[in-house]
């Protein structure tokens, strides 16, 4: 159980990931369904109380952020494909990686103990904003919950820094020979850079919350006034400090953590894309530029989540001009795939199922990504901060991005992990209900929130004054965007049916049945944990990405012989 | 009023509920703007993507300077011009502080209620202690009966404004921070335990308007919403007059 296998620890952080995002889905359906219809009750619990719905809502933001897009993108691909994507045979430090793992198990089961303990689990988002997240009196979850929560970001904090070095120093020391800077196919790169933006990210989180278990079980006076007042009550602290100080630490945290999220989807899809369209990623250096500078760029934005919190104004200007600097990075990317994508429909028959999620991604991070740029003008987000025009952005550009690179991961390695393929008929159903569940319900938030929706309201309706008059206009939309969640949400049945049904099926005979041409589909690049001397050394004798020119046949990494390989099988009759 | 707000909601385009402060049309106008290009940049790169699977394979491809650095200049220009209109807007509204003759409002915000203090005939502000806060005595904002300046101040529930006036809202917090926010003010500002913070607008169109939180702040969040009333200015003058003598004979029965 305790094997320090990098295969083993990658699906360790895999069922992490599965775990969470069954309970992160769950949680968003008991949302959608109360902000809907605020009186219908839970099954086997009765009406969803306000700080039920706030508890529901933080949880479903901290499981979803934290351990489905930075833990299995990473953590989880990482493990499993890395060390044969650049010819090693196992990841760098491997008690250190387990250990990584396993405390990053703990973490989620320490999160998920906040539902069970008196009060709940807390209730102040995954931001988890002092003075609210600092005393116990702010409201119900705000306790025990609220240090549970704590304890378990403090933990996810350790477990991602050991992954980071694990993942760095892989990156730096284990390379094959041959396997030059330039020769990293970008998956590495997007790792190699996450890698990198996680170690300060996640020290800087980690002190951040130790200063905040201090304001709250010592009294000390990081994040709050000298005299704090909550519900009738005066606490003195010993020092007077300042909410803002933990929007800075938190940000500066949250936002690079959102590029760490969606830069191995953006790596692996830049590969895939290339090598559907059997040819090389369009100005491939060019994307190794920006994913390093949408990297650097990325810790120097945090400011533009604090326009109107109580940042300075013109501190709002330059992390406004930051922040829409970071667009043209993106912008490149973009370019580079539509370029890459190119006439490549008529090269191989039918688009394969890695293909359509890879281009769905590519869909989704454009279409949330254009809103970036409006909520970087300090002037606009004024009116659209925290407003559902925010989750509409976020959850298009990483949330649905990251989840279909990680759909793109799963059916392209499918036959690298278990040697089947997943179902090309049931993986087109998933991928296109998929996405058209996921444009049905976050495009209709961008219109809810221009209408004026706020985040955190556990309630639209059934309140007097002007400003429900307001959001009762959101109501017809709001009905939409549930029934287009649930249909989002059912669609992914059929990607575990799939599963099942595949491992029914028999083995594929070939080893690179999408005749990719890096390391780790070369034969026997998967097999052996250790640095076990029988078998070959690996060795990179080129770029990623050669193909012919028509597309027809390829050279991968691990050819020495520099003559096209051709396809063996042939191409238009695809087995299904 | 609410079939009134749906015509205006349709009136303003993008679902944007009705607009009645003096910065407003200009930030609407920029915020469209912003919203057609996006999606006109949308439906751009979707043609693009749809087309480029549809058209067959060539063997050449464009060079990364047509295909990459063209594009990149076009959007960087694009997005200095959004930048320097934006920024504009953003200075006008921010880099200064409202004019000294705009009227002055403090606004507070506790779990989970909005109190509005206004500084009476002497125009300052009395002085508050978080000892003395009490809503159950009347004083929820905790204002020091020791402070000459704090006889005349009035605290209200509603935000009360005269059209047409600039008006200096200063917000403060005494549990969370808060989030100040009048849609169809277009105006947003969280309120912060530990300090204060200044915004200022200019009401237009009189009317009943929406003040809700927007930074979450605890299970009664949702409910935290109050009602900015925006008069013609006699109107206003007369109902300040009205509640500043109610409690002058307050202060004087005491």
């Amino acid at each position: 159980m305790f094997a320090t296998g990098h295969r083993a620890v990658g699906f360790g952080y895999l069922a992490i990931s599965v775990i969470a995002v069954t309970v992160g889905t769950l949680l968003s359906l008991v949302m959608r369904l109360h902000l809907t219809w605020p009186d219908w009750p839970l099954p086997l619990h009765g009406p969803v109380l306000p700080e039920e719905y706030l508890a529901v809502v933080t949880m479903h933001g901290t499981l979803m952020l934290f351990f489905v897009v930075t833990v299995a993108p990473t953590a989880g691909f990482g493990n499993l494909i890395l060390p044969a994507q650049i010819g090693t045979r196992r990841m760098a430090f491997p008690l250190l990686n387990t250990l990584g793992m396993w405390t990053m198990a703990l973490a989620l089961v320490v999160l998920l103990a906040a539902f069970a303990v008196p009060g709940g689990a807390p209730i102040g988002g995954w931001t988890a904003y002092p003075p609210l997240s600092e005393s116990v009196l702010a409201g119900p979850g705000q306790g025990l919950g609220m240090d549970l929560w704590l304890a378990s970001i403090a933990l996810f904090c350790v477990a991602g820094t050991m992954g980071a070095v694990v993942t760095l120093t892989t990156i730096v020391k284990r390379r094959c020979e041959g396997m030059t800077w330039e020769r990293l196919p970008l998956t590495v790169w997007a790792w190699f850079t996450a890698a990198l933006l996680s170690v300060p990210a996640f020290s800087v989180l980690l002190a951040a919350l130790v200063l905040l278990f201090c304001d709250r079980h010592l009294q000390s006076g990081f994040f709050v006034p000298s005299q704090e007042w909550m519900n009738g009550v005066m606490i003195e602290h010993h020092g007077d400090g300042s909410p803002l100080l933990w929007l800075h630490l938190f940000w500066f945290f949250g936002h690079p953590e959102v590029y760490i999220a969606v830069l191995p989807g953006m790596g692996l899809v830049s590969m895939v894309i290339a090598n559907f369209a059997r040819r090389r990623v369009f100005a491939y250096r060019l994307m190794i530029a920006t994913t390093l500078l949408i990297g650097l760029l990325g810790i120097l934005v945090w400011g533009h989540h604090m326009f109107v919190a109580g940042l300075n104004p013109f501190a709002g200007t330059v992390f406004s001009v930051s922040s829409l600097a970071i667009a043209l990075p993106s912008a490149a990317k973009v370019l580079s795939w539509l370029a890459t994508a190119w006439g490549s429909r008529g090269v191989r028959g039918r688009m394969a199922t890695p293909m359509l999620f890879a281009l769905g991604f590519v869909s989704f991070f454009i279409a949330g990504g254009l809103t970036g740029p409006i909520l970087a003008q300090p002037i606009l987000d004024e009116y659209l901060h925290n407003t559902f025009f925010v989750i509409a952005h976020f959850h298009l550009v990483m949330s649905m991005a990251a989840i279909l690179g990680l759909f793109c991961a799963i059916y392209y390695w499918y036959p690298l992990l278990f040697g089947r393929k997943l179902s090309e008929s049931l993986g087109r159903w998933h991928f296109w209900l998929t996405l058209l569940g996921a444009y049905a319900t976050f495009l209709p938030m961008y219109i809810t929130g221009l209408g004026g929706e706020p985040r955190h309201y556990a309630q639209l309706s059934g309140i007097a004054g002007p400003g429900a008059r307001l959001l009762a206009l959101t109501m017809p939309l709001q009905r939409h965007i549930t029934f287009s969640a649930i249909v989002l949400m059912s669609a992914q049945v059929l990607f575990f049916w799939n599963v099942q049904m595949t491992a029914r099926r028999p083995r594929l005979a070939e080893e690179n049945p999408w005749q990719a041409t890096t390391l780790e589909w070369a034969p026997g690049a998967m097999d052996g944990d250790d640095d076990d001397e029988t078998h070959p050394r690996r060795h990179a004798y080129r770029n990623p990405c050669v193909y012919g020119e028509d597309g027809e046949g390829f050279l991968p990494q691990w050819s020495e012989d520099a003559s096209l390989h051709r396809f063996p099988i042939p191409l238009k009759t695809e087995a299904e | 009023m609410a079939p009134v707000q749906t015509m205006d909601a349709v009136r303003w385009g993008w679902y944007l509920p009705r607009d009645g402060a003096l910065h407003g049309p200009a930030l609407d106008a920029h915020l469209m703007l912003n919203l057609w290009i996006a999606l006109g940049l949308l439906v751009l790169a979707h043609i693009v993507l749809l087309v480029g699977l549809m058209v067959r394979r060539r063997r050449a491809q464009m060079p990364v300077v047509v295909l990459e650095c063209l594009p990149l200049l076009v959007l960087t220009v694009l997005f200095a011009w959004l930048a320097g209109r934006s920024e504009h807007l953003w200075a006008a509204q921010r880099y200064v502080g409202a004019a000294p003759a705009a009227m002055q409002v403090e606004v507070t915000g506790e779990q989970f209620a909005w109190y509005f203090r206004y500084p009476g005939v002497d125009a300052a502000f009395g002085r508050t202690k978080l000892q003395l806060v009490s809503a159950a005595e009347g004083n929820p904002l905790g204002i020091d009966p020791g402070d000459a300046k704090g006889k005349d101040d009035v605290v209200t529930s509603q935000l009360v404004l005269p059209a047409g006036r600039e008006v200096d809202l200063t917000l403060r917090a005494l549990d969370v921070i808060h989030g100040f926010s009048a849609p169809e003010m277009r105006l947003k500002q969280n309120a912060v335990p530990g300090q204060t913070s200044h915004i200022h607008f200019t009401p237009t169109v009189p009317g009943e308007y929406a003040i809700l939180c927007t930074q979450v702040c605890g299970m009664g969040h949702y409910r935290m919403q109050a009602t900015l009333r925006v008069l013609p200015a006699a109107e206003f003058d007369a109902w300040l007059k009205g509640l500043e003598a109610a409690k002058l004979a307050n202060e004087v029965q005491r």
